[in-house]
């Protein structure tokens, strides 16, 4: 009961703090919906269904990433972090509060080009469970690859340099814009590697039925991604004390 | 109450907490005094469980903080050397945080809170942003937040650190009417005046180690071995040194200045006798006071660190 007394009220907190700031808030809508605009322009006779799974996950990822590698660097830089683990509570039931605010703002961030392409297009043959297995699977992976990225670095903008180096190399080499078999043989070990390769493929299979991989080895690559990452992350913190 | 027991810390080949060991009773304020660097505040964090030793042992109200930190953590009170609360939260919702990290239900908290607010004349700021506190009312929030959920063990790194007088004052008067409650304190501090007024025992920590720790009294009585008496007088008592030295056996009379003397001896000298002497040469005491070192003095015999080192490096007072 304790545990969960101060899980939710860090959440609470987080989501008061960080999430419902106006920038953020701003933020979480006007990047998916540039993003979805820029695309439609470069490409008007494209369809939209084709480039619907591109647009979530690049949402999910960059709102996913900077939130929780900005927020939790801040905390620490002003060691406010630091009250956190000198609470009673256990390290995983911090590091999951501090994770699930990010990934109900990833999952928000998700449906922003989804609900604009409603506008513009039927949406009805789009498998809508596995859009959102997808999309959550995809908000957890990318919250703890911020997690893993706001606790390796000291400072705000060593969080920022340090999560474009896994943004902008993940988002070409996960298949969502060059397809996995056209990549270089040598690259695609490494796009194997990046847990954005089986979420984009969950949603090209919910969206588009063009998925590469069957759906349970996704699931089976997220899951395994995430415990990794939390596992990870964890032994940083630990490392450090 | 609390046993620390051969602690180590390494960072490296460098060693900043070397073996140092020290019990702390029940009820009692007991003080680390050092310059920057000398292991303060790596020993705090071992204590409280926010780092890990080397080596050694800590037990606290018989647990074991190292196997069982957040065990020992839900009875610690823990004051950073830096007021460390959330900027954007009112001083209010700051306190009623901090209670349910501590497992406390809404009501409890908010009691709580309110209580705090009002013991540390915060009262009428408990509705405003942290940011826009003062650097005092900022150290005192955040010390009220440590105690939110009435720990038995309070941990002070710094309470006073680069806060204004009025600020410093209402803080110890604070920690002084938590000792009283009941509340043991383990606390750091560079000002040796602070730890003079406050501490019940303290001990000073140089380059990881602890050099010497006692009461107050026991750390003066550790390096005075002479008895020093000090005199006004009405004029110059040069001429007649040698006789008191005669007179008086194994004393030493040194003078000062034309109406000032002190007479030195390893026993205490009765009063009386020497008043009659001067009195004998016409000369009035108007007079006499024992002189004891102070506990500056004390620490610059024992450290080899000039207090002044202490008062440059954090810009503080002594």
């Amino acid at each position: 009961m304790k545990s969960l007394i101060a899980f939710y009220n860090i959440l609470k907190k987080d989501i008061k703090n960080y999430y419902l700031k106006p920038p953020n808030i701003s933020w979480g809508i006007i990047f998916p919906l540039s993003w979805t605009l820029m695309q439609l322009l470069r490409s008007p006779d494209d369809n939209i269904l084709n480039l619907l799974p591109g647009l979530i996950s690049t949402s999910v990822l960059f709102g996913t990433t900077s939130m929780l590698a900005v927020t939790i660097t801040f905390e620490r830089s002003g060691r406010s972090f630091e009250r956190l683990l000198l609470a009673p509570i256990s390290l995983n039931v911090l590091l999951l509060a501090k994770i699930t605010g990010t990934i109900v703002f990833g999952i928000f961030n998700a449906f922003v080009p989804i609900v604009f392409a409603s506008i513009l297009i039927d949406l009805s043959t789009v498998n809508w469970m596995m859009v959102l297995l997808a999309v959550l699977m995809m908000a957890i992976t990318s919250s703890l690859t911020g997690l893993l990225i706001a606790v390796s670095v000291e400072q705000v903008f060593e969080a920022q340099t340090l999560a474009n180096f896994f943004r902008f190399p993940m988002l070409f080499l996960c298949g969502l814009f060059i397809p996995l078999s056209s990549l270089p043989a040598f690259l695609k070990p490494v796009s194997y590697c990046l847990p954005l390769t089986y979420g984009a493929d969950i949603l090209k299979g919910a969206i588009t039925d063009n998925n590469a991989f069957s759906l349970t080895l996704s699931l089976i690559m997220l899951l395994l991604f995430t415990a990794g990452l939390f596992i990870i992350s964890r032994y940083n913190i630990k490392k450090r004390q | 109450m609390i046993k620390v027991k051969n602690l180590t810390r390494r960072y490296g080949d460098f060693v900043a907490v070397d073996d140092i060991s020290f019990d702390i009773e029940k009820g009692e304020i007991f003080g680390f005094l050092g310059p920057n660097g000398a292991g303060k505040t790596t020993t705090i964090n071992m204590m409280i469980g926010l780092s890990k030793p080397a080596a050694g042992d800590i037990t606290i109200n018989d647990i074991n903080v190292i196997r069982h930190p957040k065990q020992a953590q839900s009875i610690m009170g823990i004051v950073a050397d830096e007021s460390n609360l959330y900027n954007e939260m009112d001083g209010f919702d700051n306190l009623c945080f901090c209670g349910a990290l501590y497992g406390m239900n809404r009501k409890e908290r908010e009691l709580k809170a309110r209580e705090l607010l009002a013991l540390f004349k915060l009262q009428d700021a408990g509705r405003k942003p942290f940011k826009t506190y003062s650097k005092g009312m900022k150290r005192r929030l955040t010390i009220a937040a440590a105690l939110i959920h009435s720990p038995k063990i309070l941990f002070l790194d710094e309470p006073t650190t680069g806060i204004d007088v009025e600020s410093s004052r209402q803080i110890r008067d604070l920690i002084i009417k938590l000792k009283n409650q009941g509340t043991t304190i383990f606390m750091t501090t560079h000002y040796i005046e602070e730890a003079q007024r406050l501490c019940d025992r303290l001990a000073f920590i140089v380059e990881g180690r602890i050099v010497a720790s006692g009461t107050v009294l026991q750390l003066m009585n550790s390096v005075t071995h002479n008895h020093s008496l000090h005199l006004l007088t009405s004029k110059d008592a040069k001429d007649c040194i040698s006789e008191f030295e005669a007179c008086f056996k194994g004393c030493k009379m040194e003078i000062e200045s034309a109406d000032s003397l002190v007479i030195v001896s390893e026993k205490r000298l009765p009063l009386l006798p020497i008043l009659q002497f001067f009195q004998k040469k016409d000369i009035e005491v108007y007079e006499a006071r024992e002189l004891q070192p102070s506990l500056e003095d004390v620490f610059v015999k024992v450290t080899g660190i000039e207090s002044s080192v202490l008062k440059q490096e954090k810009g503080g007072r002594l």
